[in-house]
């Protein structure tokens, strides 16, 4: 054997492995205990002076980036890749070590077998080996031997690599990781419009081409703008939220190049970034717009509360008495309407409605809306390919680690005078149990045939 | 809410079961183990109704959707997940005897959602960031593993029970009714790793919901940290077995630090520490 250097016999070994998976077991606690991403002050107040520092040193408040932890992932992934690169070429071995080699003292030690002897010819006996593998869905392979005959057949030897496709599919993950960090890109690749996470409030009406990032809070360029055309809320009967919903038109050199709608749930991507609806900032002012319904004539307004506007094409003033609002949130509107024919019209109406008014000469159409701006978070992680297909893999490579096997089958035939020695052997590198229980019902199956 | 009728059934059968399954470790009664064991499916039928019921319910006051959303369908969920895992590998494996050690830990959480006040059951509508179907394949993937953990658990504790009564030589008490511990070895080997594809899947699944409903697959809050957690046991506990050749009693303390790991995950989290997730526990 090949003499291993300390370095590779410490990053094969599983016994690293056990200690990793237990350490990032362990240490994962502390930031679900201690509440992260708070400032300096916080932990002061919280756990002393002294604590706070020590905390300082370690990274706590962000302890899942820390250069400790992320060393400890790394380790982790180190491990991975030597231990796997270490045995992959063992799986080779023994899918291409030629089973024809077999020799009848190998075959004598198999765990599993059955050797019994029948009054047959040998073309009788090797019909009989053959069916056997028949009835296991195997196809038998016949090798001539000097004074017998061997019968070999395999199959699933490919799930053999099933753990190495987990091992595999989890240093994709983590690479996605990497790559989607924005960390990573604004720190070394010093390119922070690369991968980032950011957000931006954007009142309708208004539009905008660039976000400000989470991290370190600089202004980061689009290549495009947002631009904001409405924001609603809707509530369920008991008053819960049931959609926060934002229109959208995407513009580029002036132009609307895309019309969407963002829902919590229903993110949209363009040129790699996703936007999200996370929140929103109601104002405290409305628009208010009216029609009149012989005839069509409109206007529109944007007002605050206890302001008349006079409509002169009309003849019509109207304004907002008073307001009902649940936080900052305007559930309910006074509205004042009068057209100078009789007493004016005082009612409350829900933003979003349509209230008619019926006045002496004529019918209006009145609507109003609380004005908002949109809470939008903006990402660009071009990982996230990367950490879905390492996330699948891994579901397709636990499934064969786990559940297929590599089974291989054996018979040989040996002819003295007019007897046959038949024996049949098989093994299985995982569900030994399972391969065992079939095997051995096909032997009493042949034997009940004799 | 008609369907609540029917989870009060279910409760009261799973209980009955929980007694019944006791009732044959105690007097090796094989008639016993048998009622135990069809009041345990008579539970999952009817809890199945019920489940339905409560879907359809949801529909008609407005709020469909898949009861899977809040503390109290969870909870309801990992009794039923549990149970049928239960009753297939008791079909499976001829061990009734393991109903002992599972039915009761179904009893009490199907007790608790039902009777708990800290627990609310009215079917409430979804909040935004609920909407989603990968909610739903993520509650159902988790809690799938979830009840093979907890099966896997009380395999756990079956072999120390009896692992520790066969080193004082008395063999012949109750505990001699339990199966060999080389097949309750095996069973408790083959439930974690139905349970760690489930948890991976689940854990897989709530990261891509993440990613749809808050733009990060992965944010180290609590829940996820816990789930990781879990499932970096499980997977020490795997390779200690594969490849260090760990079995035994040291598997078993594994599949039952496991199973504290996921309750913790399931509940200490809600109730300890604070998150995403904890609008959950509305
Ligand atoms: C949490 C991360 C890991 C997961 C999910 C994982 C998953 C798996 C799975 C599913 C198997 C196959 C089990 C079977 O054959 O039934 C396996 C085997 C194995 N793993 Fe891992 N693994 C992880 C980390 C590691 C690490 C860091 C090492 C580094 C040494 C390692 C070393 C091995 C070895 C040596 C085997 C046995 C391969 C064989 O059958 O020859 N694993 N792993």
């Amino acid at each position: 054997m090949r003499k291993k250097n300390g370095f590779v016999s410490l990053f094969a070994s599983v016994q690293l492995a056990l200690f990793l998976l237990f350490i990032l077991a362990a240490t994962s606690i502390i930031g679900t205990i201690i509440p992260q991403n708070q400032s300096h002050g916080f932990y002061v107040q919280q756990f002393g002076e002294k604590t706070a520092q020590f905390f300082g040193l370690l990274d706590i408040a962000d302890m899942y980036n820390s250069w400790w932890f992320l060393s400890l992932l790394g380790l982790f992934a180190l491990n991975l890749i030597v231990c796997s690169l270490e045995r992959i070429p063992l799986v080779f071995r023994i899918l291409g070590r030629d089973m024809g080699m077999t020799s009848p003292e190998q075959l004598a030690q198999m765990p599993l077998k059955h050797a019994y002897t029948r009054l047959s010819t040998v073309d009788a006996a090797e019909q009989e080996v053959m069916q056997f593998f028949r009835s296991l869905g195997f196809k038998a392979q016949k090798v001539e031997k000097d004074e017998s005959s061997l019968y070999v057949a395999q199959k699933g030897g490919w799930s053999r690599f099933g753990v190495y496709v987990v091992h595999c599919s989890i240093l994709i993950v983590l690479l996605g990781a990497v790559i989607g960090s924005s960390t990573i890109a604004e720190k070394i690749l010093h390119n922070p419009t690369f991968a980032f996470k950011g957000a931006m409030m954007l009142p309708e009406g208004q539009a905008s081409g660039h976000i400000n990032a989470f991290k370190g809070g600089q202004h980061i360029d689009l290549d495009f703008q947002l631009f904001c055309k409405d924001f609603t809320i809707e509530y369920y009967p008991n008053g819960m939220p049931k959609t926060y919903r934002t229109e959208v038109g995407i513009i580029e050199e002036g132009r609307e190049v895309r019309h969407a709608i963002i829902e919590v749930n229903k993110p949209l991507t363009y040129k790699g970034v996703t936007f999200y609806q996370s929140s929103y900032q109601p104002f405290q002012n409305y628009l208010v717009q009216i029609k009149r319904a012989a005839d069509g004539l409109a206007t529109s307004s944007k007002i605050g509360v206890a302001r008349e506007v006079l409509w002169s094409e009309a003849g019509v003033r109207y304004g907002i008495i008073n307001r009902e609002n649940r936080g900052e949130v305007t559930r309910q509107l006074k509205i004042w309407f009068s057209d100078g024919q009789g007493k004016a019209s005082i009612f409350w109406l829900q933003p979003g409605q349509e209230a008619k008014i019926k006045r002496p000469d004529a019918t209006y159409i009145l609507k109003v809306e609380q004005a908002y701006a949109t809470g939008l978070q903006a990402t660009k992680d071009p990982g996230v390919g990367l950490v879905y297909s390492g996330c699948i893999l891994m579901l397709v490579g636990l499934y064969v680690a786990f559940f297929l096997s590599h089974r291989r089958l054996y018979g040989s035939i040996q002819a003295t005078g007019s007897e046959c020695h038949i024996l049949l052997a098989g093994d299985a590198n995982k569900n030994k149990v399972g391969f065992e229980r079939k095997f051995t019902e096909r032997i009493k199956r042949l034997e009940q045939l004799s | 809410m008609e369907s609540s009728l029917f989870f009060g059934l279910a409760m009261i059968a799973y209980i009955l079961a929980a007694a019944f399954y006791l009732g044959l470790f105690l007097f090796k009664n094989d008639k016993v183990g048998l009622i135990g064991m069809l009041f345990a499916a008579g539970g999952v039928i009817v809890q199945t109704i019920a489940l339905g019921m409560r879907w359809h319910e949801s529909y008609q006051i407005g709020a469909g959707h898949a009861p899977l959303t809040n503390m109290y369908e969870s909870l309801v969920f990992f009794a039923w997940c549990t149970t049928l895992f239960y009753l297939g590998l008791e079909y499976r494996f001829k061990a009734r005897i393991m109903g002992a050690f599972v039915m009761p830990c179904v009893a009490v959480a199907m007790a608790y959602a039902s009777l708990s006040a800290r627990i609310d059951d009215t079917i409430s509508p979804l909040i935004p960031a609920l909407q989603s179907n990968w909610l739903i394949a993520h509650v159902v993937t988790c809690f799938i593993g979830y009840g093979a953990f907890a099966v896997a658990g009380g395999l756990g504790m079956m072999y120390l029970l009896k692992s520790a009564s066969r080193n004082k030589q008395e063999n012949l008490s109750i505990l001699g009714s339990l199966p060999e511990l080389k097949i309750i070895d095996d069973l408790t080997h083959k439930t974690i790793i139905f349970g760690f594809m489930w948890l991976s899947a689940g854990i897989i699944t709530g990261a891509i919901w993440a990613n749809e409903a808050w733009g990060t697959y992965w944010s180290w809050d609590p829940k996820e940290t816990w789930s990781i957690i879990t499932w970096f046991v499980y997977a020490l506990t795997l390779h200690a077995r594969f490849t260090r050749g760990w079995q035994g009693r040291r598997i078993a303390w594994l599949a039952i630090v496991g199973f504290l790991a996921v309750f913790f995950t399931y509940f200490g989290v809600n109730f300890f520490l604070s998150g995403l997730h904890s609008y959950g526990s509305v």
